[in-house]
């Protein structure tokens, strides 16, 4: 109904890289764009014309299927052509550098690069031997921007904050901080809509360095439930932990699981997230993941609209290069 | 800058545009009211009024412009909302200016990805002239000639201080001045 509040404001970045960059304007901006976004997936033709003729290629080395099919849905939804392009079939195996992979797919005219990679900083050296636009899809221990802007959004939607204004709200991440691409796009993200962050975990994934973030750092989860307003379990990643982080998976259950127990310490509205794929009865016990107090599944529905947004952005940033401040 | 329209005269000029519609609608058939954002929005939602049709909902039809790789920098996109089924529902399409008609085309186009509508019209309140597509309103408020290099705004309350129709020079944009 109202006007744009920021009727000046224009879309700046030409790479969706991570939201350290981002300013809270930045972030908002693309929240609001993911707001009008959302309407799409109900229609009967799900399908806007806004990337006609276009081509995205999601670029990904990482195994993944929900960022996968979800950065897929939403470039077919704004009516892109999409490529898959992935690890296991490319020729990555035969021993194709990511630069030269990258300029091949960028010789067959893309618009959009959407990369995925185990190295961190992989898409931003993407960004450097390509033209087109690049969505940063998670790269190794560093960002994950769209599931950092996809649980703002979430949580904006849950608590009723549709300004994306976070301020008062405290917010708890629990796990395994340290190797956590989705923890650090949650931290940037978050801090600069103004919410509170609270990062828990044992000391063994959660070494320091977050307290010049803003951050509050707490090792004992049970201190910190009834102080918060949302939770975002993180996925106890087996594949990156290279040694013993902690000593077995019971353990980590009774000191960080969110069991139905620890839910009831919780204020009663406690919004309980979780990035996916969940580790049923490690990280969180299946009543809570199911429960009435999960946005889980809604964090998965919010990021078709969130990577709608952010395809959107990018490209319209990347046609006119140097016709604006960059 | 000149005035078109005041306040008084628009509102006359709504009112016209509702007898009008209602003279050629047919009684017990489903009507609802869709305006353009962002202007059209508010004409739609004063006409339903006045002709006491309750569906109504807006178009956005920023993803579904023409210009999109032409223009730069994306516009802001804000929400449709047509809450109601609009197969065999005939729709009156509302915007404030048309000119070259593709907002026109992109409201209709966007339409259809929700349905089958029955009939679609368009009421406008001012038309300029200059089509650029085979695209004719059905109700118009006022016609206006105008240079290319001029303006003519729709303000509406309560987006806009007051309700007025306006005739300005267009301030020419960064691209034009670097010529």
């Amino acid at each position: 109904m109202s006007p744009a509040k920021t009727p000046d404001y224009i879309w700046p970045h030409r790479h969706l890289l991570g939201l350290e960059h981002l300013s809270g304007e930045d972030i908002r901006f693309l929240l609001r764009t993911a707001q009008g976004f959302e309407e799409v997936s109900t229609r009967s033709v799900k399908k806007v014309p806004a990337l006609r003729g276009k081509v995205v290629v999601n670029l990904f080395f990482e195994p993944s299927t929900r960022t996968l099919n979800s950065f897929h849905l939403a470039a077919s939804r704004l009516s892109a052509d999409v490529i898959n392009f992935t690890a296991s079939s490319s020729s990555a195996k035969k021993g194709e550098t990511l630069r030269d992979t990258a300029r091949n797919i960028e010789a067959m005219g893309v618009d959009v690069i959407v990369c995925r990679h185990s190295q961190s900083g992989a898409a931003e050296l993407v960004t450097r031997c390509v033209d087109c636009a690049v969505i940063n899809a998670g790269d190794g221990q560093h960002e994950h921007p769209t599931q950092g802007l996809l649980d703002a959004f979430t949580i904006g939607q849950r608590t009723g904050r549709d300004d994306f204004d976070f301020s008062g709200l405290t917010v708890a991440i629990v796990g395994d901080i340290n190797h956590s691409r989705v923890a650090r796009s949650n931290v940037y993200g978050l801090n600069k809509l103004g919410a509170k962050v609270i990062l828990v975990g044992p000391p063994t994934l959660l070494s320091g360095g977050f307290e010049s973030a803003g951050c509050e750092i707490c090792h004992d989860l049970d201190a910190v439930l009834d102080r918060v307003d949302v939770i975002n379990m993180l996925r106890v990643q087996f594949e990156r932990l290279t040694s013993q982080a902690f000593p077995s998976a019971r353990e980590y259950t009774a000191l960080f699981g969110l069991t139905r127990q620890r839910l009831k310490k919780m204020k009663k509205n406690v919004l309980v997230m979780h990035p996916g794929p969940i580790n049923r009865g490690l990280e969180i016990e299946s009543e809570v993941a199911d429960g009435p107090n999960s946005a889980i599944l809604q964090q998965v529905t919010n990021g078709l609209a969130v990577r709608m947004a952010a395809l959107f952005l990018v490209h319209g940033a990347g046609v006119t290069e140097g016709a604006h401040v960059e | 800058m000149q005035v078109l329209a005041d306040a008084k005269q628009m509102q006359a000029m709504v009112r016209r545009l509702s007898r009008e519609i209602d003279a050629r609608r047919n009684e017990g058939e489903p009507w609802a009211v869709v305006g353009i954002r962002s202007r059209g929005d508010i004409l739609a939602q004063r006409l339903a009024k006045l002709l006491k049709i309750d569906l109504t909902g807006s178009v956005d039809i920023t993803l579904y412009r023409d210009d999109l790789s032409e223009v730069g920098p994306q516009p802001v996109v804000r929400t449709t909302e047509i809450d109601f089924d609009v197969d065999g529902v005939n729709i009156l399409l509302v915007d404030d200016v048309i000119m070259s008609g593709r907002s026109a085309r992109a409201a209709l186009q966007s339409l259809v990805d929700f349905g089958r509508p029955r009939c679609v019209q368009l009421a406008v309140l001012v038309d300029r002239g200059e089509r650029e597509l085979p695209i004719a309103a059905d109700y118009v408020g006022m016609t206006v000639t105008a240079a290319d290099s001029q303006l003519v705004e729709v303000r509406l309350t309560p987006t806009d201080p007051d309700d007025e129709i306006v005739l300005f020079d267009r301030p020419r944009t960064q691209a034009e001045s670097s010529k």
